[in-house]
C-alpha cells in the first residue's frame, strides 16, 4: 500500500461514518445530518450579512465591527419563516419574543425591540405588550403557550388578581395626590405586573432564570445582603429619586420651565445609579452565556465527529485485536484522518482538495477500503488528471462499489483499475467472489446498483454491473471528460 | 488463478532470492508441494553463485536486495544460463524497480501479496515459457506505451514494430489491469487461452526490447513513493 501525501478529503471520499454501512442512501444521511451541526456551530461567532440571527450588539464579543455590520444589516424585506410562531431559546434577550415576530414578519429584530422599548418608555404600553406576547407565544418544543397554562393555576391567578388590584390602588392613590402622570402608565404596569406573575408561575425552568435576573435589583433592594457599597447606592439613589420627584411635583414655583427638566434628569440619574450595574451585568452574563451555547455546539459537533471516526475505528481495531498488521493500518489511517481534520481543518466530506488528482484519489480509496474491511485492493492506475466535479462523482460511485465487494463479495481481494483517456475516464471494480444473479437480487443491492447508476448518468456517464453467481461482480464505470467545455450552454456547477 | 496440473507433469525447480528469511520461509511453505524449491539466497552475490550451482527452472526474485537490484542477479545469470528464467517479486509500487527487472530478463512480475495458488499457477507458466503479467505491471505497461512521444524523440528512434502496443494487446493489458484471468480474458475475448498468451509474450518483448526513451523516463517520473 502506498503511502501518499497527507491529502485533503474530497467530497467523493464520503465520510469515515460510512465505513460500516455499504448504502450509499445512508452516507449521505449522515453528511446531510452533519451539516447542519457545522453551520449553527459558527452562529455564535458574529458575522456579517442576514444571516446575523438577531444577536444583540452588546451579545457580541467583538465591538470592533460594530458600525459595519449595523450598516451592512439587511432591516426590512427579510425572508419570513413559516409555521407555528416559537420563540426560540438561542434568539432571545429576554423571552424571544422580538426575534419570533422579526422571523415573522421579516423585519430586522433590532427594529422590533427598539419600537418594544420606545413604546415601553412612551407610557409602557411596550412592557403590557411584550409581556402579553409572551404570554401567548409558545417557547420552542412547548406544546401551549403560558397563558394557556395559567389558565389552569389557580393559585397563580388569585396571586395576580391580588397584586394587580394592590397596584391599581397604589395608582389611584398616588393620582388622588395629584400625580397625574401616574394614570399614563398605570394600565400598562398593572397588566405587566399581573402578566409577569403568571409567567413566574407557570413558565419552564429557564424563563425562571431571565425572570431571576429581571427581577434581582429588586432582590438586592429587599435583601440588603450587608454590602456597603450596595447600601450607599441605594441611599444616594433614593435620594436623588425623592429630590427629583419633589421637583417634579412641585413644578409650578420659581423657574417654571427649568425645574421640571431639572427633576426629570435627576430621576434618570437615580435609575441610571441604581440599575447601571444591574445593567452591566445582565449585558456580561448575556456574552458568557452565548459563548457557552457556542461551546456546547462545537462540543457536539466534536462529538459527532470522533464518533463518526475515531470510536468506530476504535471499535474495529478492538474486533481485530488479533491481526497486528490491520490494527496498524487502521491506526495509520485513522491519525492521518484525525492530523488533518485537528490542523488542517480539514474534515471528511469537505470538497476542497486542489492538488488531488484521480490517481491520488483512488490511492485513497484503495488505503480506506483496506483500512476499513481488511481486505487486499488491488489498485492500478493509467494516465492521471486533475478532479472536477464530475470525477467525484465517479470516484465516489467506484467507492461504494469497492465498499460493496469488500463487504458482500466474500472475496480476499478487489481489482480496481482506472485509466484516463483523452475522452473519458473508465473504472472498473471488480471481485471474485461469491457474485448474484441480477435478475434476482434483493432489494438493498439493487438500490445500491441504482444509486451508482444514478450519481452517474447525473453527471452524464454510465454505469453497468456484471455478476455471476460463483464467479464474482464487475462493476464498470464511465465518464466523458471535458464535458462543459463541450457543452457550453450547460449552467457550470459550484 | 486456479492451479491447473503442470503440463509436463514434473514439478518445477524454484530458487528464491529474498533478504527476508521470514518471508522466504512464508513462500516456501505456501509453494508447498506443489514445487520443488531447490535453494534460498538472501543477497545478490551469494545469489548467482548458487543460481550457477543448482540451475533451477524459475527464480522467484525479490527486486530489491542489499546488495544491489534484483535485475543484477538477472544480468549476472542470463548471459551463461539463459535456460533459468526469473519471476519478479516485490512489495515495491515503484515502476522504475519493476521496469528494471523486467527489462533485464525477468518474464514476469507479481505482487507480493499474491496467493499461494495463484503463486503456484505463474511459477508454472514461467517454467513454460510464458509471461506473467500482475495487474499492476499491466497498468504500469499501458501507461509507458501510452502516449506517443514528444515529436523530436520519435523521428529519432520509433520502431513501430517495438515501440507500440497493438490495440489487441492493449485490450488484453486492460483486461489484466481489471483483475481477468487469462482464462477469463480469452472467452471475453472470444480467442484461445493460447492466442492471450502470445499476446502477453509479445508485450513483454517489447517492454524488453523497445528503444523508447519515454519508457525510462516515464518510469522515472511515476516513481511513486
Amino acid at each position: 500500500m502506498a503511502c501518499g501525501p497527507d491529502q485533503g478529503l474530497p467530497g467523493w471520499r464520503g465520510t469515515w461514518s460510512g465505513r460500516d454501512d455499504g448504502c450509499v442512501e445512508e452516507v449521505e444521511e449522515t453528511a446531510r445530518s452533519a451539516s447542519p451541526g457545522r453551520a449553527s456551530g459558527q452562529d455564535g461567532q458574529p458575522g456579517p450579512g442576514p444571516d446575523h440571527r438577531g444577536a444583540a450588539p452588546a451579545a457580541d464579543p467583538q465591538h470592533r465591527h460594530l458600525w459595519d455590520r449595523l450598516l451592512r444589516r439587511e432591516w426590512v424585506g427579510k425572508p419570513c419563516s413559516s409555521g407555528p410562531m416559537r420563540r426560540r431559546r438561542e434568539d432571545r434577550l429576554v423571552a424571544g419574543v422580538a426575534a419570533c415576530l422579526a422571523a415573522r414578519i421579516g423585519i430586522d429584530v433590532i427594529v422590533i425591540r427598539t419600537a418594544f422599548v420606545v413604546a415601553g418608555l412612551l407610557g409602557g404600553f411596550g412592557l403590557a405588550a411584550y409581556v402579553v406576547c409572551w404570554l401567548l407565544l409558545p417557547a420552542e418544543g412547548a406544546d401551549s403557550n403560558i397563558a394557556a397554562k395559567a389558565l389552569n393555576d389557580r393559585r397563580g391567578l388569585a396571586l395576580a388578581a391580588g397584586l394587580g388590584s394592590l397596584l391599581i390602588i397604589v395608582f389611584l392613590i398616588a393620582s388622588a395626590l395629584g400625580a397625574s402622570w401616574v394614570n399614563s402608565v398605570a394600565w400598562s404596569l398593572v397588566v405587566s405586573a399581573v402578566g409577569l406573575t403568571l409567567i413566574w408561575r407557570n413558565s419552564p425552568a429557564d424563563e425562571h432564570e431571565v425572570l431571576r435576573r429581571l427581577a434581582e435589583p429588586v432582590a438586592d433592594l429587599a435583601g440588603g445582603s450587608g454590602r456597603r457599597r450596595l447600601w450607599l447606592r441605594i441611599v444616594g439613589a433614593a435620594l436623588l429619586l425623592v429630590i427629583g420627584l419633589a421637583t417634579l411635583l412641585h413644578g409650578r414655583s420659581a423657574h417654571e420651565l427649568l425645574q421640571p427638566l431639572a427633576g426629570l434628569l435627576l430621576v434618570i440619574i437615580a435609575i441610571v445609579i441604581m440599575l447601571g450595574p444591574w445593567w452591566l451585568r445582565i449585558a456580561r452574563d448575556l456574552v458568557l452565556e452565548r459563548q457557552a451555547r457556542t461551546r456546547a455546539e462545537e462540543r457536539a459537533d466534536m462529538a459527532a465527529h470522533l464518533h463518526d471516526s475515531v470510536l468506530q475505528t476504535l471499535a474495529l481495531i478492538q474486533r481485530r485485536a488479533g491481526q497486528p498488521q490491520q490494527v496498524i493500518q487502521l491506526a495509520r489511517a485513522q491519525e492521518r484522518e484525525l492530523r488533518s481534520w485537528l490542523f488542517d481543518g480539514q474534515s471528511p466530506g469537505q470538497d476542497d482538495s486542489p492538488g488531488l488528482t484521480l490517481a491520488g484519489g483512488v490511492r485513497l480509496i484503495q488505503q480506506e477500503v483496506e483500512a476499513q474491511h481488511g481486505i487486499t485492493v488491488e489498485a492500478v492506475t493509467v494516465g492521471d488528471c486533475e478532479l472536477d466535479d464530475d470525477l467525484n462523482a465517479l470516484l465516489a460511485a467506484a467507492r461504494e462499489a469497492t465498499v460493496n465487494a469488500a463487504k458482500w463479495s466474500g472475496a480476499p481481494a478487489v481489482a480496481l483499475f482506472a485509466e484516463v483517456e483523452p475522452a473519458e475516464v473508465v473504472l472498473f471494480v471488480r471481485d471474485r467472489g461469491r457474485g448474484f444473479d441480477p435478475q434476482a437480487v434483493p432489494g438493498d443491492r439493487k438500490g445500491l446498483a441504482e444509486s451508482i447508476h444514478a450519481r452517474i448518468a447525473r453527471h452524464g456517464g454510465s454505469a453497468t454491473v456484471r455478476s455471476v453467481p460463483g464467479e464474482g461482480t464487475e462493476v464498470s464505470l464511465m465518464m466523458p471528460r471535458d464535458a462543459r467545455r463541450r457543452e457550453p450552454s450547460r449552467p457550470a456547477r459550484t | 488463478m486456479p492451479g491447473s496440473p503442470a503440463p509436463g507433469g514434473g514439478r518445477p525447480r524454484v530458487f528464491i532470492v529474498d533478504d527476508h528469511g521470514l518471508f522466504r520461509s512464508g513462500v516456501r511453505s505456501e509453494l508447498g508441494d506443489q514445487v520443488d524449491v531447490v535453494g534460498e539466497a538472501d543477497d545478490v552475490a551469494p545469489a548467482i553463485a548458487l543460481i550457477a550451482q543448482c540451475l533451477p527452472d524459475v527464480v522467484l526474485l525479490d527486486v530489491h536486495l542489499p546488495g544491489g537490484g534484483g535485475q543484477d542477479v538477472v544480468t549476472a545469470t542470463k548471459a551463461a544460463h539463459p535456460q533459468v528464467r526469473f519471476l519478479a517479486l516485490s512489495a515495491s509500487d515503484a515502476p522504475e524497480d519493476v521496469i528494471a527487472v523486467i527489462r533485464a530478463g525477468a518474464r514476469g512480475y507479481v505482487t507480493k501479496t499474491i496467493s499461494g495458488a495463484e503463486l503456484v499457477d505463474a511459477v508454472r507458466r514461467v517454467a513454460a515459457g510464458d509471461a506473467v503479467f500482475s495487474p499492476r505491471l499491466a497498468g504500469f505497461v499501458l501507461d509507458a506505451f501510452a502516449a506517443p512521444g514528444p515529436a523530436g524523440e520519435a523521428h529519432r528512434s520509433f520502431d513501430p514494430e517495438l515501440d507500440q502496443l497493438t490495440p489487441r494487446e492493449r485490450e488484453v493489458l486492460r483486461l489484466i489491469a481489471r483483475g481477468y484471468t487469462y482464462k477469463e480474458i480469452a472467452r471475453e475475448l472470444y480467442i484461445s487461452g493460447k492466442t492471450v498468451e502470445s499476446h502477453v509474450s509479445s508485450v513483454l518483448r517489447k517492454l524488453q526490447l523497445s528503444t523508447r526513451h519515454q519508457l525510462t523516463r516515464w518510469a522515472a517520473e511515476r516513481r511513486l513513493t
